[in-house]
């Protein structure tokens, strides 16, 4: 079930954020950042929406277990406005509408499959279009 | 340093070994490799796999195929490096003969991915991507390598079919290796029908995972029998080279940077230049590896590794043939197994026992294996003749 | 007779500072509920419902819309003291929905969570505590939340209108509200028109007894005498909201307390996203302050199975105009529309029998 796993990671899973700006490089992107500077301070006082586009995309047919409930799912490379690149799920977007330089904006959503009736839901950022252009 | 030699080699078809475990499958393996060398007693094995853990329920392999195969009491482990762990194994046993601390020692790649059912064989090659910041997203290792292609049609005026070469060229050159997955050659126009697996990657763009198993038997050449009958194929160069796990964290995706060095620091151990090498083994669990592996080692520019393979230019006649035994492609791709499969199938070219699949004159031969996207790359040179030669 | 004493009105003059709605895009027409299970020859109670797609439930759903309401309050999350979120839908049986959400809004540590559970009053019944923590002077802001995905079985009636969907809001001094909760008032009794046992998927219903009186009692007893112990009539209101569980109900109870049609309609979303149970009334309230002027005065009458009705009388200020625009509109969601077959539906809500 990874309990304390995803638990660990919720700040920067349920909205790219984190504590203390010395842990922001590390959570933001991973541990090896390449130079993602969150603007924690503008965050916290006023929480805005993430956005970016489309660096890259495909479609996931054969799902590893816990994500075959969603399969056909688009996932995607985004550009962040501040540079930095991130690995994350669309949604709320047909297939066939996806395309690289798509401006997306980040929501959060379950990560993974419920399926399995016992285990304990997993939430996370994923990317949309812009709900307002 | 010793110099190094591949003294021997033995290796399984690569397919679907229903009625095999992965006991057997490198049982088979070794008993073929030191059949292939006799008179040369392994102290240490080293087993590249990648997710017996997981598929195999197994881990300790060094353990159950030292005991399996009668090596006693011998030293033994695993080596993990994702898809580059067959290479990784001869990494280490290279390291361990070239300093005289073993005089011989196996290297056995194998993997047995054929037990477990497509989502729980998806979601254990999903562990080569960062778990945490990619895998945790459904990602897959065939949605990456579909991403990198799409980028790469992006960024680079590619046709349709630009990608239909690498399949062709393995295929015909499967049609030739006994021990391949698939042994029939194709026309470009099966390409260009072939369905999508996950656009712009069709099922010719991605290699069919397999069971396999593959063994060499390293050395030093002074210590070769003296009735030794093969040709001693020389380790020139060897070098590993890890990049950001993660993908999204490099600073152009489409730029293989550890392969890129890989290739540079093992050509300069041996001496050579990338473009000298007579044929190149490279790691073609999808086209588009091939294509920015040639990239990365220089041998094309950015954005033409694909040019490379149109017109016949990596055939066996070609100016750089790849893949000369099918490659992942063709022979299949037996995971951690990899890396040794093209050792053995180079060692062959170079003691001129490729058969219909041989490479005329060839004396040097580059091999690469991708661990992930390039995460981990390692590259070998070997050769007919000694380092100092 | 209903006094002045009976109704609910915090010392300290309490308000909406920021608020803000969720509809997940898909639509699943309720004529292919009734193509389905009676050969396309129902009536039909709406147009067509909201479903949440795969990756929703009333956690996400309720993220967002407290984002929302974040973005018009324009206030630290961290000054945020209550955290409650009201649903029938709550996605752990065990396990607070809420500190989901004020983890991804980042209003943790220092505040209250709970789940809340009233049927389709478990949002309002939120939005009065929050009004008595603020109201208190305990806290400057609470955040109540009503989300719900609600369920329905197939065939059923509830089937047609069981929608997704929901409004969060964010209650703090009336000084800088977009609106000011003058007063509110509830009305509970024990009426069993309702009700889903535990470990049951779906819930049952009492059919025609759901009706006169549950429903339309409870919401016009509570919704007149709110208004009789203010002093108001319903001309004194720009708008009125009640709970709407179809097209036909919220307009007769309006109509009974003595609403114009022009009065109800901007609240109506339920011919176009279904009854979102918890979020029903309040999200009709969104859909009101994304259009209201200041001085509007607005009645609002939620209903919850069980059975009970919290009503409420508000009215809009002049940070409605400044503050608004500053997150997606009700109407953003509503038009947001992808239309699904039943099919689809089914494999979305889990109604495919996979094991």
């Amino acid at each position: 079930m990874d309990i304390a796993r995803h638990w660990r990671l919720k700040k920067h899973r349920y909205a790219l954020q984190t504590e203390n700006q010395a842990e922001a490089v590390l959570a933001v992107v991973g541990p090896s950042s390449n130079g993602h500077k969150p603007h924690l301070e503008e965050q916290v006082a006023q929480p805005e929406t993430i956005t970016g586009e489309i660096y890259s995309f495909a479609t996931v047919f054969e799902a590893p277990e816990g994500y075959q409930e969603f399969a056909p799912y688009p996932v995607a490379m985004v550009r962040l406005d501040d540079g930095s690149l991130i690995t994350a799920q669309l949604t709320d977007v047909d297939l066939d509408d996806v395309e690289i330089g798509m401006p997306v904006e980040m929501v959060t959503r379950k990560l993974r499959s419920t399926v399995e009736d016992r285990g304990m839901l997993v939430y996370g950022y994923k990317f949309r279009p812009m709900l307002r252009q | 340093m010793h110099e190094v030699v591949i003294a021997g080699i033995g290796q399984t078809r690569v397919g679907e070994h229903w009625e095999m475990s992965i006991r057997e499958l490198a049982g088979t393996a070794i008993e073929a490799v030191l059949k292939d060398a006799p008179g040369i007693q392994p102290e240490a094995l080293y087993v590249g796999n990648m997710l017996a853990a997981t598929l195999s329920r197994q881990s300790q392999l060094g353990s159950l195929i030292a005991d399996y195969a009668g090596l006693e009491n011998v030293e033994a482990t695993t080596v993990e490096a994702g898809g580059a762990s067959g290479a990784m194994a001869l990494r280490v046993a290279y390291l361990a003969v070239a300093s005289g601390a073993i005089e011989a020692a196996l290297v056995l790649g194998v993997e047995k991915l054929s037990d477990q059912l497509p989502g729980e064989t998806e979601a254990a090659f999903a562990t080569n991507l960062d778990a945490d910041f990619e895998a945790v997203h459904g990602l897959t290792m065939t949605a990456q390598a579909a991403m990198l292609m799409r980028r790469y049609l992006h960024e680079y005026d590619v046709p349709q079919d630009g990608f239909a070469g690498f399949a062709v060229n393995a295929h015909a050159n499967g049609a030739g290796n006994p021990n391949a997955m698939f042994q029939r050659a194709i026309k470009p126009e099966t390409y260009a029908r072939a369905g999508m697996v996950a656009e712009p990657l069709n099922m010719f763009d991605v290699a069919p995972p397999a069971d396999g198993a593959a063994a060499l038997l390293l050395t030093r050449p002074d210590l070769l029998p003296d009735d030794f009958e093969h040709s001693p194929v020389y380790i020139g160069g060897s070098s590993v080279v890890t990049d950001k796990l993660a993908l999204h964290n490099r600073e152009n995706p489409l730029n293989l940077e550890a392969a890129r060095l890989s290739v540079e620091r093992a050509c300069a151990q041996a001496d050579i230049q990338p473009k000298d090498a007579d044929l190149f083994e490279l790691f073609d669990a999808y086209s588009i590896y091939s294509a920015l592996s040639l990239e990365a080692a220089g041998l094309a520019e950015a954005g033409q590794g694909w040019q490379l393979a149109q017109n016949g230019g990596i055939g066996i006649d070609g100016e750089l043939p790849v893949t000369t035994f099918g490659g992942l492609k063709a022979r299949g791709n037996p995971g951690g197994a990899t890396g040794v499969y093209q050792a053995i199938e180079a060692t062959l070219q170079l003691r001129h026992k490729a058969g219909d699949n041989q490479v005329p004159g060839a004396k040097t031969a580059l091999i690469q294996s991708l661990g992930g996207p390039g995460s981990t790359a390692i590259t070998h040179v070997l050769q007919s003749y000694p380092s100092d030669a | 007779m209903v006094d002045q004493n009976d109704l609910l009105i915090p010392e300290r003059a309490v308000g909406i500072v920021g608020y803000g709605a969720y509809v997940p895009r898909f639509r699943l027409p309720a004529s292919e509920v009734s193509r389905v299970w009676t050969g396309g020859n129902a009536g039909l109670p709406i147009k067509e419902k909201s479903v949440p797609g795969p990756d929703e439930d009333v956690a996400t759903m309720s993220v967002e819309a407290a984002r929302n309401a974040l973005s018009r309050a324009g206030i630290a999350p961290t000054d945020i003291r209550a955290v409650w979120v009201g649903s029938e839908s709550h996605p752990y049986a065990v396990k607070p929905t809420s500190t989901i959400v004020a983890e991804a809004i980042g209003a943790v540590p220092n505040t209250q969570a709970a789940d809340w559970e009233f049927a389709c009053k478990a949002g309002t019944e939120a939005i009065v505590a929050a009004m008595g923590l603020v109201g208190s002077g305990m806290a400057d802001y609470a955040l109540a939340i009503g989300m719900d995905t609600a369920q329905g079985r197939p065939g059923d009636a509830l089937e047609y209108t069981a929608g997704a969907g929901g409004a969060a809001y964010i209650i703090g001094p009336a000084e800088e509200a977009m609106a000011v909760i003058e007063a509110s008032y509830s009305f509970v009794t024990d009426t069993p028109d309702f009700w889903r046992r535990a470990y049951q998927k779906y819930p049952e219903h009492g059919n025609r007894f759901t009706g006169e009186p549950a429903y339309f009692k409870h919401i016009h007893q509570a919704g007149s005498a709110l208004m009789e112990a203010t002093n108001t009539t319903p001309e004194d209101y720009k708008f009125v909201v009640v709970h709407q569980p179809n097209t036909k109900f919220p307009q007769r109870a309006a109509a009974k307390l003595g609403f114009q049609p022009e009065q109800v309609k901007t609240g109506l979303l339920v011919p176009e996203i279904g009854n979102t149970y918890s979020g029903a009334a309040i999200i009709g309230l969104s859909a009101i302050l994304d259009e209201a002027e200041p001085g509007d005065r607005i009645l609002l009458v939620s209903f919850g199975s069980g059975a009970g009705s919290d009503a409420m009388a508000l009215r809009v200020t002049e940070n409605i105009l400044t503050r608004r625009d500053k997150a997606p509109k009700t109407q953003d969601y509503v038009s947001r529309r992808t239309e699904i077959d039943y099919a689809t539906y089914a494999r979305y809500r889990g109604k495919l029998v996979m094991k």
